[in-house]
């Protein structure tokens, strides 16, 4: 049995897509010969050529720029951002350009750009190489944001992203890149839907909800609530636009209580978002009050990154403050 | 700096182009029916017939030389002051007040501000409000059309402000590393709203900037439209030819304020205006062609007359279409509605139905538009 980890998946994913359909190109700083600083794009440049996998000059405006160009011209681009921190000079294209390009010329000009980049923390990688923003992007219509967090949702995703006809920002859990492995679907047709979640493990009490590397962290929690006899059920959201409100609805009937961790500051964070479409839809259902947990409303820290990533205990902790309310 | 025809009309037969006479007449009635749009537009906000305006008078020359370079393979990136390149490239003059009426025969089905161009059967991609944004696109396009071996061109139209933006820098920067097929037309109108070229940049010309990109820079009279078709012509012909990038700046002026909510001689004065309106490219044009005899006083007049005519019904038969229907607020954003859209559509087409917010309710809102 071969396993691949996270990192891996998306080279695998990204190799088989590009032999499937020769519209799709890749574009990034160091993705060619280097294969990119995560090796995520690793010998994609021998395979299919310089044209097709091309390595940039540093600026996102013009790489995000230069993609949506070419998917107005009929390929299909798939963006590598080095780190989701360095997005921001190609923020107005995505906000302005991408997001509303299908929008403001009638259905004419849609773009359809995939937008990969390593997100969160956990790396020592301080205030630029660890931030998670999804909030940004969920914020702006027109775009998609997937968050995976195993190899197979990877897989399933990618090819969802890939092929579909929107613009995606698929943002990749850099700090479980290689640390999470499992065998993949062998099925070219395996594709996960956007705006399904997962339901990791089923439990009565709490209604735990989270996405990218911090579903890992949860399954920690989940493990220190079950020697205290709190039976929580753990979902995973893997894309918050389009989000599966029903799967979490379902949950919070049943337990009428929820916490929502992600690594992302807490203040606007999307857990707010989810907090407040379960107020709308299901407050007779709620037996405690929401808790968030999210990154400190800081900016992202060096030497104390543990302490400020959302750590088992401290899920633990806000698990413990719903069950007991 | 390039020119054909001088400002009295006077010419050098040397630095011609080769134009038909067919070809000078149609670019001649081109720039009348631009300028007569740019009256027209004026004239319909300011009766409250449309939301908003941008003017291009003066710059008639540059709009319409530089897109009749361009085949229909091509693809033309203009900015809200070439309504002429859309002309050109063969939108109808009524497809041109769709858009700015925000009618529902608009393909952009009124989302857009007035002089937001698109019309994608002519190949001119929507064009944002954010300037230079769209630079980095034409890059783009480009690179997709060497990509498949396509002999197509991208004229990507800017003014001389956009030069200041992160993404113009990144577009010459990637034209330049991938030697992709397109041409950089910089209207400099010597305005960024109020702000003058010089307070701009420190650079010595705007077409100096291509050198330090690894490609060339011209500078050109963009009152001329001869110069500008000549200038863009080779540009078009050397990207064509797998020459790579170029960058052209013409030298104009905006007679207009920046927009109908601008007041122009707040920063600038009445006497450097004049002094510019002596240098019409309009005037220039009509006194070449009647020194060459293609066109006489009398003929040009009953050209302006016809173009009058004829835009008069447009407006009159466009004015008669109904705006977009509600529902199209919801529609566009993905290629599939999400639930959570799909919902808020739903709820608001149930409590308000088709005409929902364009109702009587609405209008008579104080303070709304």
């Amino acid at each position: 049995m071969t396993t691949s980890n996270i990192v891996q998946t998306v080279n695998e994913t990204l190799r088989t897509e590009m032999r499937r359909n020769g519209n799709v190109v890749l574009l990034g700083e160091d993705i060619g010969k280097d294969g990119g600083v995560f090796r995520a794009t690793a010998g994609l440049q021998n395979e299919f050529g310089q044209q097709r996998v091309i390595d940039t000059p540093i600026a996102e405006e013009g790489i995000i720029g230069m993609a949506i160009g070419m998917a107005m011209n009929g390929l299909e681009p798939v963006v590598e951002i080095q780190f989701l921190d360095f997005i921001y000079p190609g923020f107005n294209q995505i906000v302005s350009e991408l997001a509303k390009l299908r929008y403001r010329s009638g259905g004419h000009f849609p773009a359809h750009v995939v937008i990969r980049a390593p997100s969160g923390g956990g790396i020592r990688g301080g205030l630029y190489h660890s931030q998670s923003t999804e909030a940004y992007f969920t914020h702006t219509p027109g775009l998609f944001v997937a968050t995976p967090s195993t190899p197979t949702d990877t897989m399933g995703l990618m090819r969802t992203a890939m092929r579909g006809s929107d613009p995606v920002m698929f943002l990749e859990p850099k700090r479980i890149y290689r640390t999470v492995k499992e065998e993949l679907p062998a099925d070219e047709e395996f594709t996960i839907p956007f705006g399904k979640a997962k339901v990791l493990k089923e439990g009565t009490g709490v209604t735990l909800v989270s996405w990218g590397a911090m579903v890992h962290t949860c399954k920690a929690a989940v493990e220190l609530a079950s020697k205290e006899n709190v039976s929580v059920e753990l979902i995973d959201m893997r894309t918050l636009m389009p989000f599966d409100i029903e799967t979490i609805l379902a949950s919070v009937r049943k337990t009428g209580r929820v916490v929502i961790a992600h690594e992302a500051t807490k203040v606007s964070g999307f857990g707010g978002e989810i907090a407040a479409q379960i107020a709308e839809r299901a407050i007779d259902s709620l037996q405690a009050p929401i808790v968030r947990l999210g990154g400190f409303d800081a900016p992202f820290p060096y030497a104390l990154e543990n302490t400020y990533l959302p750590s088992p205990e401290r899920i633990l902790r806000a698990i413990r403050k719903a069950a007991s309310y | 700096m390039l020119q054909v025809i001088r400002a009295d009309g006077d010419f050098d037969p040397k630095v011609e182009p080769d134009l038909s006479h067919e070809d000078l007449l149609k670019m001649h009635r081109y720039m009348l029916t631009v300028r007569r749009l740019n009256e027209k537009g004026m004239s319909l906000q300011r009766q409250g017939r449309i939301g908003f305006f941008m003017e291009s008078t003066g710059q008639e020359a540059c709009q319409i030389g530089m897109s009749y370079t361009l085949t229909p393979i091509d693809w033309a990136f203009p900015s809200y002051r070439d309504p002429g390149t859309c002309l050109v490239r063969g939108v109808p003059l009524s497809a041109l007040f769709d858009q700015m009426m925000g009618n529902s025969a608009d393909e952009a089905k009124g989302r857009q501000m007035p002089v937001h161009w698109g019309f994608s059967k002519w190949k001119i991609v929507s064009l944002s409000s954010p300037i230079a944004a769209k630079l980095p696109h034409a890059v783009g396009v480009a690179y997709a059309a060497k990509f498949r071996g396509e002999k197509s061109v991208v004229l990507a139209s800017l003014g001389e402000g956009a030069t200041s933006q992160g993404e113009f820098h990144a577009a010459m920067n990637f034209a330049g590393v991938y030697k992709t097929p397109v041409v950089f037309f910089c209207e400099n109108n010597q305005y960024a709203i109020s702000l003058p070229t010089r307070r701009q940049t420190a650079s010595e010309s705007i077409a100096i900037k291509a050198e330090a990109y690894g490609f060339e820079g011209v500078q050109i009279d963009g009152n001329d439209i001869l110069a500008v078709y000549k200038a863009t012509k080779s540009a078009v012909d050397k990207a064509r030819s797998g020459g790579g990038p170029s960058l052209i700046e013409a030298i104009t002026y905006r007679i207009g304020g920046h927009s109908t909510s601008d007041d122009a001689s707040v920063y600038r004065s009445a006497e450097e205006v004049e002094l510019w309106k002596r240098r019409d490219p309009i005037t220039r044009f009509t006194a070449y062609l009647m020194k060459k005899g293609i066109i006489s006083d009398q003929e040009n007049k009953k050209f302006i007359e016809q173009i009058d005519a004829e835009m008069s019904a447009v407006v009159k038969e466009r004015e008669k279409i109904p705006p977009p229907a509600a529902s199209t607020l919801f529609t566009d954003v993905y290629s599939e509605m999400p639930w959570h859209l799909r919902e808020e559509a739903e709820e608001f087409m149930r409590d308000e139905g088709e005409n929902g917010p364009q109702g009587e309710a609405y209008e008579k809102e104080p303070g709304s538009f």
